[in-house]
């Protein structure tokens, strides 16, 4: 049993087994991460360099804790500070670090197609913790993880991704993993931040009204507002925006079910939910956190046992 | 393709390990037993319902034991791990680690990695179902043995369960 593929770059690469393969393994981490000591000897003898040419909080602590708990080695890279300032390329830089015997790199890249750019010019596995607007496909497995741990199966769940889709590379992921698995996916947002030609494209539905949205779905993936992506006005206010569609208490009241609430994090309060509702014992934005590095702890695992097998 | 055991004679000799342990072990009272995952389970499970039947259900405390993130050939080959569920303490306790074939001494070798990290146990012992002997890679020898047989590399030792394989004996294959 493994993976079909030697990278992780994104979910449209992965079949509906590896996807399978990688969530069965992630349980069995997650039964570690809850002993009292929750580390094992898997990777003890493999090196991991975590290249971060962008901000992150949660992923890169997650990533790192996940090799931590595998006993790999690892090497933390942020470009700032770095010789990235004075003028090394993307591949200058990983090929210095490789060469000091590294077997696998965790990539995030402002640049979508960055890693998928890596994947052909050296021979370590890579994996990508997000790059650009393209995937973050860690993200969409730790989500599907959740769904799975919350409400038993992906398969027909009725899943509605919420906020700005266009910018999202958590969405696009997202939206892969789920069709895979057979759940139905709804993008809710305002029609400035949803792709045109989406549900020809990504095989989902669309619908404007957040209402009716959150009355269809079992569970609602509400996204982060990426203002830094955005070089033009796309909606007039984070005011108005909070009013149309932030996920508010009282809608959820109004609703006859209890529907799960997720967000990949980091949350703006106030501007695409609501703190009450971040808050509530219907989100399990926590638990996603916690999922985090199971499953990257799986793919790390998965990947990592491909990789020396070619050497 | 050589019979060792049959049927009937499995049954017998699991009644056997059950009572060895028991005549080791009076009560279970500061005694656990783990079957490692994932073909040792089948034998464990068959072992504690022969024990439970001799003491009170509730002095028996029973787990699985999954090894996969302990072995050391992970990148000759990749498995799928299986549940670890060990649902009490082992600090200080007897352990009785139960393993379908004992052969190359790897896998209880890796099994006794993953016990340590759990705590630290009084003693443990191996309960095997058939020892394949001269064949150890390390210094690692069982306690209870259902049947010894001698084997050379290129043979395979096979034990069928009822609930996995739809019949229970074990053989040899060549």
């Amino acid at each position: 049993m493994s993976l079909s593929t030697k990278h992780l770059l994104g979910i449209k690469d992965l079949t509906k087994d590896d996807i399978s393969l990688i969530l069965q393994t992630a349980e069995q981490f997650k039964e570690v991460l809850q002993r009292p000591i929750k580390k094992v000897p898997t990777l003890r003898d493999v090196t991991i360099v975590n290249l971060f040419y962008e901000n992150s909080t949660r992923t890169r602590i997650s990533f790192e804790l996940a090799e931590k708990r595998l006993s790999a080695d690892t090497i933390n890279f942020s470009s700032s500070g770095s010789s990235v300032s004075k003028g090394e390329t993307l591949l200058d830089t990983v090929n210095n670090i490789l060469s000091m015997k590294v077997d696998m790199v965790v990539m995030r890249h402002s640049a979508s197609g960055a890693p998928h750019f890596l994947a052909k010019h050296i021979p370590a596995a890579i994996i990508n913790a997000g790059d650009g607007i393209n995937e973050h496909p860690t993200q969409a497995l730790l989500d599907a993880f959740s769904i799975k741990e919350k409400t038993g199966s992906l398969d027909g769940r009725k899943i509605a991704i919420i906020g700005d889709i266009m910018h999202s590379r958590v969405a696009q992921s997202n939206i892969y993993l789920l069709r895979k698995m057979g759940a139905e996916v709804t993008v809710c947002g305002p029609p400035t931040l949803i792709p045109k030609y989406i549900t020809e494209a990504l095989n989902v539905r669309v619908n404007y009204n957040l209402r009716q949205t959150l009355e269809w779905c079992d569970v609602a993936n509400v996204l982060r507002i990426q203002l830094e992506r955005q070089n033009q006005v796309l909606f007039s206010s984070l005011r108005e925006y909070n009013l149309v569609y932030g996920i508010k208490r009282h809608m959820l009241d109004e609703i006859n079910k209890d529907i799960v609430i997720m967000h990949p994090g980091p949350i703006n309060r106030g501007v695409e939910i609501d703190s009450d509702v971040a808050d509530s014992r219907q989100s399990i934005i926590l638990q996603q956190v916690e999922n985090g590095v199971a499953v990257r702890m799986a793919v790390l695992y998965l990947l990592a046992g491909r990789g020396s097998e070619n050497n | 393709m050589k019979l060792i055991l049959t049927e009937q004679h499995l049954a017998i000799t699991i009644k056997r390990l059950a009572h060895q342990i028991l005549e080791n072990h009076i009560d279970l009272h500061n005694t656990v037993l783990i079957g490692i995952q994932p073909r040792g389970v089948y034998l464990s499970d068959q072992l504690v319902s022969e024990i439970r039947k001799q003491v009170q259900k509730s002095n028996i405390q029973y787990g699985k034991l999954d090894i996969t993130f302990y072995r050391d050939d992970v990148h000759d080959e990749l498995r799928v791990p299986n549940q670890t569920n060990i649902l009490f303490s082992i600090e200080g306790k007897n352990v009785v680690l139960i393993d379908d074939v004992l052969y190359t001494g790897r896998t209880i070798r890796s099994a006794l990695d993953a016990l340590m990290d759990l705590g630290r146990p009084e003693k443990v012992e191996l309960c095997v179902l058939i020892d394949r002997r001269f064949s150890r890679q390390f210094p690692i020898q069982p306690d209870y043995v259902g049947k010894s047989i001698d084997s050379i590399v290129s043979q395979k030792v096979k034990v069928f369960w009822k609930e996995k394989d739809g019949k229970e004996e074990v053989v040899i294959l060549e």
